[in-house]
């Protein structure tokens, strides 16, 4: 065998080096700011949450002022550019109200169920064994239901209410979250590096801080964007039967069952409610989309 | 293989004991006495008592999960005050015709969902796969309870070619094989299929491109394979992937189902669920959703154990 | 200060395989039987063996990554996580292991800098000096801290890869070193020169290395003493050159005789070994080598021999019938074997 010397000029200088190398996540941006179809749809994004938050700025009237003689104005009447709903209320100020609330009840269980599905999901992963296998059977169990039918049964239950909208899509979102970051964090647990961290001496904690988490979160945080598409359309439609929000809120689920009464006097005043829910909802999906091509990851 | 399959048939009973026992905490979280989501607030003293005796209220708590589960087995769900018939008479109709949506829906999903999803796979990166892919996320984007709707609004209202509402004329509330039924069925289940056909491409997509890579596709191809043989080919590996997706769809469909029936006013589980949450009646409301639970449990077991035996992969013995 | 770091006594590890209705264990893989070990201080000791033999297991058991159902480790003697011995923790400081993936072995979310300064800190150094500990191990490597420090492991070679995974084992200030196939997914010229640099830090630091390996060639120029094993046990130890000029196990000569060599005068006419080691979950009675050994006879199904010293010189000790002149085998004291 042949012994040339060990510190070869190869590694310590080489041509093709980068003084200062981008991180992960730098090259994430890069790769996302060359993607103009995810860029429009988070913009999208961005410009739906804006006006829901600044709604008492940007809308033009009162949401709650209802009209006897101003109802179901159709789409582009003078002062009301998308038309009055059936109480003459003014649709583009209750659409852009709307917002809030809708996506107000479409993101919190999501956010709620990454904080209990994950710790759930880290610790099954990361102890394994039988622990593992207790909290997952129980996550089995969620899953026997069909997501729509174990939110409508537990709302239906709880009774109606924003709030116990939210608690039971919660309820909804923990098992699959539970299971994604399991899944994930038993991969990489049984990675070397893991082991190499263990071997350093290092506690479960610090493990779990340093090295699983950085590599847990990127993929689990992709399939929560893509659930908040799934949540949109079910909290809306957990309004829609009566289950969310009550009257006389502005909410695209509730609105969309009180216009329904009027598609044949309006239709596409009835309708637009709708266009909302499904633009968020797609936004949502496509940036999803879009943040696991950036990210490379595959699930 | 046997001793898989007997694994996964066994692996049922601590799934469904589990969801009874959800359904049963049903009562239990709902606000107020769990007595008065069984008993309606204007009964007479004397039929409150003997529905404490019925239900066992006066007993503790897995004492009655026990006394409820027995009558479950037996399809003993108490009897619903909305209808007041008993819960399982109730239930009965509606299963049957939620089923013909979720039936119907799937049964377009799967073809739709297999040929779009074909071609995108097959013509990767071209227009046709844009298009697709573009479509298939477009279908699990959409709430189909509005797409429901607006369907409504240009077959019924605008265009008056297809009913609006019901199951049939003058109010049917089972199927008959005639032209009338037929229009009723159209919209809903065209509105039902919009998700799975989303989510059939989607994976048959994904599924057909990666097989088009594998070496043995080449191989085949090397050797002179004729398109239509490579396809055989492609389409029995694709198939364990298919199976399962669309299989575990149909019990998708038949949660998603609530809210379509709603919109169409079908008289279906969702017409009930929706009935036996208004009236806060929750007998009703833990049968429909036992039911169709145990559907969707016993339909993830025979799709498992349908792809165990196409898939040789799946020989886990 | 005795001279031996570590020693291993009927260390024993079975994995569980699970199966049937119920999933209940059916069978177990008999990974590590009962071996028996000493590695001196300062010594390289080489540890060849067909995949599946048991060095990688080895090699975590002496980590405590995972537990062993028997036996203890003595490390500078003291029993390894035993009451009165010496903490698994304590140990772990003064013993450290290469990976074989350069990839997986290196967190890819963490700059180099930081996984080699991990250790430290998790032994209470502070972030500052720890940082700089890292960069001064990047240079004992033979990488340029300036250029490599800030870089993640997607974007270095595999040999650079390694360079960092050793300095990130060096970090703790380890007295042994276990390199569990470390150089094995190299390109030939990048793990001569990773060897290289090895034996340059061993000189550096006085560490003490189990060196795990199927390379022959590789063990032969970096061990000093080797151990080979098969189907999870210990068949033959000596001085390196000793067991590669005089194996007295088949094995042992059936491996070396597979060696390529460079040498065409060299050719050794040994029957080359044929078939596949038999299932470690039912290993054959008595001997486990009998299935593939030319010379089996009865006795070798019947009793399983014991790894005695033939050579107390060289060190050299093998687990076989026929250097046991008690043993009844015919060629006994390994008369009538083709040298």
């Amino acid at each position: 065998m042949s012994t040339p010397s060990s510190n070869t000029a190869e590694n310590l200088d080489s041509g093709q080096i980068i003084a200062e190398s981008p991180s992960y996540w730098s090259s994430v941006r890069s790769n996302l700011r060359n993607d103009p179809v995810t860029v429009t749809f988070a913009l999208i994004l961005l410009m739906l949450l804006l006006s829901a938050i600044f709604a008492d700025f940007i809308a033009p009237l009162d949401p709650y002022k209802t009209s006897m003689i101003k109802r179901l104005k159709p789409v582009g009447t003078e002062g009301f550019l998308l038309g009055t709903d059936e109480l003459g209320r003014d649709m583009l100020t209750r659409l852009i109200y709307g917002g809030r609330l809708s996506l107000l009840m479409g993101i919190t269980p999501v956010v709620a169920a990454l904080f209990f599905g994950g710790l759930l999901g880290l610790t099954a992963g990361f102890i394994g064994g039988k622990v593992n296998m207790s909290i997952m059977r129980v996550m089995d169990v969620f899953y026997a239901f069909p997501s729509v039918l174990l939110a409508i049964a537990i709302s239906g239950a709880l009774g109606a209410g924003i709030f116990n909208a939210i608690i039971s899509l919660t309820i909804v979102f923990i098992p699959p979250i539970a299971r994604v970051t399991e899944s994930v964090t038993t991969q990489i647990r049984a990675l070397d590096y893991v082991e190499a961290a263990r071997a350093s001496g290092a506690n479960s904690l610090t493990i779990i801080r340093v090295h699983i988490i950085s590599n847990v979160a990127g993929p689990v945080f992709v399939y929560s964007t893509s659930l908040i598409s799934v949540s949109i359309i079910l909290s809306s439609g957990l309004s829609f039967l009566g289950l969310g929000t009550e009257p006389p809120q502005p909410e695209w689920g509730l609105m969309l069952n009180t216009l329904r009464q009027s598609i044949y006097v309006n239709p596409y005043v009835a309708a637009l409610p709708g266009v909302m829910i499904f633009l968020t909802s797609l936004s949502f999906n496509m940036m999803s989309d879009g943040l696991r091509s950036a990210m490379d990851i595959k699930l | 293989m046997i001793a898989y399959i007997v694994r996964r048939v066994l692996y049922v009973i601590p799934i469904a004991l589990g969801v009874s026992v959800i359904i049963f905490g049903l009562v239990h979280i709902a606000p107020g006495d769990p007595l008065n989501a069984v008993v309606p607030p204007d009964a007479p003293k004397e039929t409150v008592e003997l529905l404490i005796k019925a239900y066992g209220f006066d007993k503790p708590l897995p004492v009655q999960y026990l006394i409820w589960l027995g009558k479950a087995l037996e399809g003993d769900f108490g009897i619903s005050y909305a209808t007041g018939r008993t819960v399982s008479d109730a239930i009965a109709g509606g299963v049957v015709n939620t089923l013909i949506l979720a039936v119907g829906g799937i049964l377009i999903g799967t073809i739709m969902g297999c040929s779009i999803g074909a071609l995108a796979g097959y013509f990767q990166g071209s227009w046709i796969d844009k298009l697709a892919t573009g479509f298939a996320i477009a279908g699990v984007s959409v709430p189909h309870y509005w797409l429901g709707l607006v369907l409504v609004i240009i077959f019924s209202v605008e265009l008056s070619v297809l009913p609006a509402m019901g199951m049939g004329p003058g109010g049917s509330t089972s199927w008959v094989w005639d032209v009338e039924h037929f229009k009723h069925l159209i919209l809903p289940v065209i509105t039902l299929s919009v998700i799975p056909i989303g989510i059939i491409t989607r994976s048959v997509r994904a599924t057909i491109a990666e097989i088009l890579t594998m070496e043995f596709i080449q191989t085949l191809e090397a050797k002179g394979l004729k398109k239509g043989r490579v396809f055989i080919h492609v389409a029995m590996n694709a198939a364990p992937t298919v199976l399962a997706v669309s299989g575990l769809q149909i019990g998708y469909l038949l949660g998603g189902s609530i809210l379509v029936e709603t919109v169409f006013s079908w008289p279906g589980t969702g017409f009930l669920l929706n009935d036996a949450i208004f009236r806060r009646d929750i007998p009703l409301l833990q049968g429909v959703i036992l039911v169709l639970a145990m559907f969707f449990v016993v339909l993830n077991l025979l799709v498992d154990i349908a792809q165990s035996l196409i898939d040789p992969r799946m020989n886990r013995s | 200060m005795s001279n031996t770091i570590i020693k291993v006594q009927k260390l024993k590890k079975y994995f569980p395989i699970k199966g049937g209705i119920l999933n209940q264990t059916t069978a177990e893989v008999q990974a590590v039987d009962a071996i028996n070990f000493a590695v001196s201080r300062g010594e390289t000791l080489g540890i060849v063996g067909e995949s599946g033999c048991g060095k990688s297991t080895t090699a975590r058991l002496l980590m405590q990554l995972i537990e062993q159902d028997d036996g203890e480790i003595i490390f500078d003697g003291y029993a390894v996580g035993k009451r009165n011995g010496i903490a698994t923790r304590e140990m772990r400081k003064r013993m450290q292991m290469v990976f074989q993936d350069s990839y997986s072995s290196l967190n890819p979310r963490l700059p180099v800098e930081s996984s080699i300064a991990f250790g430290p800190i998790v032994h209470g150094l502070k972030k500052r000096v720890a940082q700089k500990k890292a960069r001064d191990l990047l240079i004992k490597v033979g990488l340029n801290p300036d250029l490599f420090s800030r870089r993640y492991p997607h974007e270095l070679s595999g040999g650079q890869r390694q360079r960092v995974n050793i300095a990130r084992a060096l970090a703790l200030d380890p007295e042994v070193l276990i390199l569990d196939e470390a150089v094995s997914a190299l390109d030939k010229s990048v793990e001569a020169q990773v060897l290289n640099l090895l034996m340059d830090l061993k000189e550096e630091f006085k560490l003490t290395f189990i060196f795990i390996s199927h390379d022959l060639n590789v063990v032969h120029y970096i061990s000093d003493r080797v151990l080979v094993m098969y189907l999870g046990q210990v068949v033959e130890i000596g001085d390196v050159n000793a067991v590669y000029s005089n194996p007295k196990h088949p094995y042992t000569r059936a491996l070396i005789s597979a060696m390529p060599s460079m040498n065409p005068e060299k050719r050794t006419e040994a029957v080359p070994l044929s078939g596949d080691p038999p299932n470690p979950i039912s290993p054959p009675s008595g001997c486990r080598f009998r299935t593939r050994c030319p010379f089996s006879e009865d006795i070798c199904a019947l009793k399983e021999p014991a790894l005695i010293q033939n050579d107390i010189e060289k060190r050299q000790s093998s687990a076989c019938h026929m250097g046991d002149p008690k043993s009844g085998h015919s060629k006994n004291n390994l008369k009538g074997l083709p040298q």
